[in-house]
């Protein structure tokens, strides 16, 4: 590992001989997101010869490459001393260059998305249980967590899945000791102090308060994931009656 | 132009080299389980490397061709015969139509590849025509072969068309072949498999013993293993001190070590992303030994650096160069 003492820290290492993890911390941290993001962003803006994908975490930025292309694009760019130098060397020296340069980057004011929920009855069979553990009604639940903003840290575990940082302590809940075998596209749940919406159906142990109508993974779209890193999301409260509306009204 | 399938197999997929571009809005890569296999498969018989293909799981299915086709099968040996006269591996094979392919008994190796000139005319979702099992997408209708699908067949390209010429007033069996073939090394019966791995970021967080036994000890492929990982049993893997780890990216042949001290290697269906410590990655040009393990099968980990395995990947890349400018010459 080698550590660099830019104005911007940073450890970057090998995952692979084919992708590279740039490290900013080890928290979940607002600062560290942003960073995250500013990164990302301009890592896709200029794309370096045998940039194949980024995947922006909490805290890092795992950059896959192809070799053969970062190492021809060496070779034309005319540096033929460096003729022992890896791949991974090469990009190490290109995300290190590029971390030097973030601190002029501006930052992006974040994108608003807002998710119509329709808060338990079926779709939320665990919305009571979540008011007991917290000694609140029902009502409280769905007031607490509709009226918090949450940002999106990342997109992973499943197809526009977001990790959502900013929910209300007073509405934590434990997971279900026994998941569920099968989850509800759509289904938005509690687990710990995390809150989430699972974007197609998966096995899982959160505890389940509503369901939205909005597809999250619509793969047929050039973004196929309606979040993205670095979004704010809300949640706005809606009858049975607006759900069925909105999902015939897709169709 | 067509093929039907008559029985399906164990697990029987339709699969490229996977979804490239879109993990960070987390879409798996998903593609070949031993992707060397299927790159090969496609060059013996003219297609492009990445044209998608039938991966194939221990228990093979029965395919009808309803009309004449190239083909090559690679990857594990699981004893296909064509109208009981057992087909070669690695090589390009012309089948007459109306003739059934079958599959015996896996005598190495875990899957197969089944490429057919042409390629199979199914449409890509977002860059890729593998199955990803679980949105079901892409693939044939997103999800595994079954019994009385027909998969179309694209016009095979100049190049087979070639081959066809030949092959087709070759001989008057049910199929016939070349008479030059890829040597491989996955027709070698191994019993203990030397995977190379690059130690993970995590590595140093494990206790001395978890490390030594991590690249000395011998550790088992357990039943529960599936294209999205192997869990493996072995000498138990435990942190010095545990942490609070977050989450990150995960890679093709991340070795990561939950809780319970049993590692599991990440391969085709993997998550983006992880939240376990990563104590070791598999180097590319071994996913393909990785893959072709079944379950009770052993393996050892040795320790290579990054820049030993951009090496191998190197070498690799370009004897597969080699294959396509050899092939080419065959036609």
């Amino acid at each position: 590992m080698t550590r660099i003492e830019e104005s911007i820290p940073f450890d970057i290492y090998p995952l692979s001989e084919t992708a590279i993890i740039l490290q900013f911390g080890t928290r979940i941290d607002i600062h560290l997101h942003r960073r995250v993001k500013t990164f990302t962003d301009y890592l896709e803006k200029y794309r370096f010869e045998g940039f194949i994908e980024c995947v922006p975490a909490f805290s890092s930025v795992t950059v896959y490459y192809d070799p053969i292309r970062v190492l021809q694009s060496e070779k034309n760019g005319g540096h033929s001393l460096s003729k022992n130098r890896s791949a991974y060397d090469i990009v190490c020296l290109h995300m290190k260059k590029m971390v030097g340069e973030l601190t002029e980057m501006k930052e992006d004011s974040p994108r608003e998305v807002e998710i119509p929920v329709c808060y338990g009855g079926e779709f939320g069979p665990d919305l009571e249980f979540v008011g007991k553990h917290n000694n609140l009604t029902p009502n409280e639940v769905i007031k607490i967590h509709s009226s918090g903003e949450y940002l999106v840290y990342m997109i992973g575990f499943a197809p526009g899945f977001p990790y959502l940082g900013g929910m209300s302590e007073k509405i934590a809940a434990p997971r279900r000791s026994s998941p569920r075998e099968s989850i509800a596209k759509g289904s938005v749940g509690i687990a710990g102090g995390q809150t989430g919406v699972y974007p197609i159906s998966t096995p899982g142990g959160w505890q389940l308060i509503g369901r939205t109508p909005v597809e999250l993974f619509c793969p047929n779209d050039t973004i196929p994931s309606l979040l993205q890193t670095g979004d704010v999301i809300r949640f706005k409260p809606i009858s049975l009656e607006e759900y069925n509306e909105y999902k015939e009204g897709v169709k | 132009m067509s093929i039907k399938i008559n029985r399906p197999g164990l697990l029987t997929t339709i699969q490229d080299l996977g979804r490239v571009g879109f993990q960070k809005y987390g879409v798996i890569v998903s593609g070949a389980m031993d992707s060397y296999a299927l790159r090969i498969a496609n060059l013996l018989i003219g297609n492009e490397e990445g044209e998608a293909a039938i991966e194939i799981t221990l228990t093979g299915p029965t395919v009808e061709f309803e009309q004449d086709a190239l083909i090559a099968i690679t990857g594990g040996d699981m004893s296909p015969t064509i109208e009981k006269v057992p087909v070669p591996l690695y090589k390009p094979v012309y089948v007459r139509k109306g003739s059934v392919l079958q599959f015996g008994p896996c005598l190495s190796g875990c899957r197969a590849y089944l490429a057919i000139a042409g390629g199979l005319d199914i449409e890509e979702v977002m860059g890729s025509r593998s199955t990803y099992l679980r949105a079901g997408i892409g693939g044939y209708k997103g999800r595994p072969l079954k019994a009385g699908d027909e998969l179309a067949i694209n016009t095979p390209g100049q190049q087979s068309a070639r081959l066809i010429e030949d092959l087709s007033t070759s001989s008057n069996g049910p199929f016939s072949t070349t008479s030059w073939r890829v040597t491989t090394n996955f027709l070698k019966p191994v019993s203990v498999n030397t995977i190379r791995v690059l130690s993970g970021s995590y590595y140093e967080r494990f206790t001395p013993e978890s490390r030594r036994s991590f690249f000395g000890q011998t550790f088992k492929v357990t039943p529960q293993s599936d294209r999205m990982g192997y869990r493996l049993s072995g000498p138990s893997l435990q942190l010095s001190e545990s942490f609070e780890m977050i989450s990150d990216a995960v890679a093709l042949g991340t070795i990561q070590v939950p809780s319970d001290g049993n590692p599991i290697v990440l391969l085709a269906d993997r998550q983006t992303t992880g939240g376990y410590p990563r104590i070791g990655q598999v180097v590319s040009v071994d996913i393909s030994l990785m893959a072709q393990l079944k379950p009770g099968d052993s393996c050892r980990f040795k320790e290579v650096t990054v820049q030993e395995a951009e090496q191998l990947y190197l070498k690799r890349e370009h004897e597969l160069n080699e294959l396509r400018t050899g092939v080419m010459f065959k036609f």
